[in-house]
């Protein structure tokens, strides 16, 4: 009340009614008593230099963050190149059983680039699912699809077996036993001039229906398919 | 006359020293000392810094404080020395994936008690992690978590989680076959889960396989962001710490007034 009426020039008056106030509900500076305020005045200057300061320092921080942020999310957005390799001849497989072949996954990292592909041809009395041109060689991988870990094929039982957490796979990958919750994966092949090619990976639900690669511990029967959904289809490097 | 003085207990007279005879020299070690306590006294006065020491380290403790309540200080001293052998092994260390196993094969085999530096830090990663375990745990029996401690049990939950980043990021660098087999397993762990699992294993491995960029990630989280954060969150919770004082043993009971014991819950 005091600060009020020396504000008015009455230092005599104690007494003094509402309407000798300054009337706060008026949104320029100057009616609400503000030392120094201009004409038309709405927003005092110390809260506009602590906005513009606030706001040019979160611009400041988002010119540095932002583009932190997206380099390291980068790579999640990112779908590498995958060149079409050869793995030998056609004569070299059968469709007795696999023969192994070392591919590259990544290149230019040595051992940890590569990869192991069971091979062999199609055998139309136990592969029950449609033929394209992409399925004349099966090429299977040794990526388990409990955890990652390299399965071996076991010739005496014709199974392929993971030796982290037993997970047991039958002769066509279908899943047999253990923790895995698909098939193991498999490679587009394609022949051409008698030498069989491998393409990039894909996933296979217990049907064997193509799916979009996926990491291990993906399922892809039922909602699993939704759950993990597949990378995002950028264009390839 | 330094004015910097040292909080000491009241001594007996028989045990105080006896006033120095007239003409008695100091000798060299007194004065010795007196120009330490000057040094110490000049940066006092331009810092202010014994005020926040003495409140950090001469703090009342609880009755019936035992040697279970040094676990937290046997954590820090482990990071500690995990920060320091970390720092050594970096000076040989190569984050790169063809180098990276004959770096440390140079180091366990080659370098100048390289083995002994990385045997400390592989250890002693083992050991924080088994303190971090037994620190939580006595915090759990003795009900240290209780109000007004709860921003510390808050904070320590987030050290712990952080321990174990250090861990699995810690784990792919040696980068032989247990390394990258684990880490494989590792990521695909985090690629389990619904909706956002496949996102943060590429996150983690930069790319949808295990490839060139991967390795230096991991190096770059082991030794730069998480130790940062480690480093910060311990600062918040010592700060909490001497700022809230240690609980007594459950076993202790306050003796307090009668009349006030009804308000006991």
């Amino acid at each position: 009340m005091v600060p009020a009426a020396i504000h008015e020039g009455s230092l005599t008056e104690t007494h003094h009614t509402v309407a000798d106030q300054p009337k706060h509900k008026s949104p320029y500076t100057a009616d609400r008593g503000i030392p120094g305020a201009f004409e038309g005045e709405t927003v005092t200057r110390r809260r506009f230099m602590t906005g513009s300061a606030h706001g040019l320092g979160a611009v400041a921080v988002g010119a540095i963050a932002l583009p932190a942020l997206g380099f390291s999310l980068g790579p999640v957005f990112e779908r590498q190149k995958f060149q079409w390799q050869n793995v030998g001849a056609l004569s070299d497989f059968n469709d007795e059983t696999y023969v192994p072949r070392t591919i590259t996954i990544v290149n230019g990292i040595g051992e940890a680039g590569k990869s192991l592909a069971y091979v062999r041809l199609r055998n139309p009395e136990i592969d029950t699912e449609p033929e394209d041109e992409y399925n004349r060689v099966i090429a299977i991988s040794t990526r388990c699809n409990h955890l990652g870990c390299p399965v071996r094929f076991t010739e005496a039982a014709g199974k392929f077996i993971c030796p982290c957490h037993g997970g047991v796979y039958d002769f066509r990958g279908l899943r047999e036993g253990g923790p895995p919750v698909r098939p193991l994966d498999r490679f587009y092949t394609r022949v051409e001039n008698g030498q069989v090619l491998i393409g990039p990976r894909y996933s296979v639900n217990s049907e064997l229906r193509r799916f979009s690669p996926r990491d291990p511990g993906q399922p892809v029967d039922g909602i699993g398919q939704y759950l993990y959904p597949a990378r995002f289809s950028t264009p390839e490097k | 006359m330094p004015k910097f003085k040292l909080p000491a207990p009241p001594l007996p007279a028989a045990l105080q020293p006896r006033p120095k005879r007239p003409g008695a020299s100091d000798g060299a070690g007194a004065q010795a000392a007196e120009a330490g306590v000057s040094v110490v006294d000049w940066i006092d006065e331009r810092t202010s810094l014994s005020g926040g020491l003495r409140w950090l380290m001469f703090r009342k403790v609880p009755k019936g404080t035992n040697w279970f309540y040094t676990l937290g200080s046997a954590t820090l001293f482990a990071f500690l020395s995990q920060a320091v052998t970390g720092v050594f092994l970096a000076m040989f260390y190569d984050p790169s994936p063809t180098r990276a196993y004959e770096s440390m094969r140079y180091i366990t085999d080659e370098a100048f008690l390289g083995e002994f530096v990385r045997g400390m830090h592989k250890w002693g990663s083992t050991v924080m992690v088994i303190l971090v375990f037994l620190h939580m745990a006595r915090t759990f029996f003795f009900g240290a978590y209780k109000y007004p401690r709860e921003l510390n049990w808050v904070t320590g939950v987030a050290l712990l989680i952080l321990t174990m980043v250090m861990s699995f990021t810690g784990y792919l660098l040696p980068f032989d076959q247990r390394s990258y087999w684990a880490t494989i397993v590792g990521v695909n762990i985090n690629g389990t889960g619904p909706l956002i699992g496949p996102y943060l294993s590429d996150f983690l491995r930069a790319g949808p396989e295990f490839g060139a960029l991967t390795l230096s990630r991991f190096y770059a989280i082991h030794m730069m962001l998480v130790p940062g954060l480690i480093a910060a969150l311990i600062g918040a919770h010592l700060y909490l710490v001497a700022k809230l004082g240690t609980t007594a043993p459950p076993w202790l009971r306050a003796k307090g007034e009668p009349s006030l014991r009804e308000d006991e819950v």
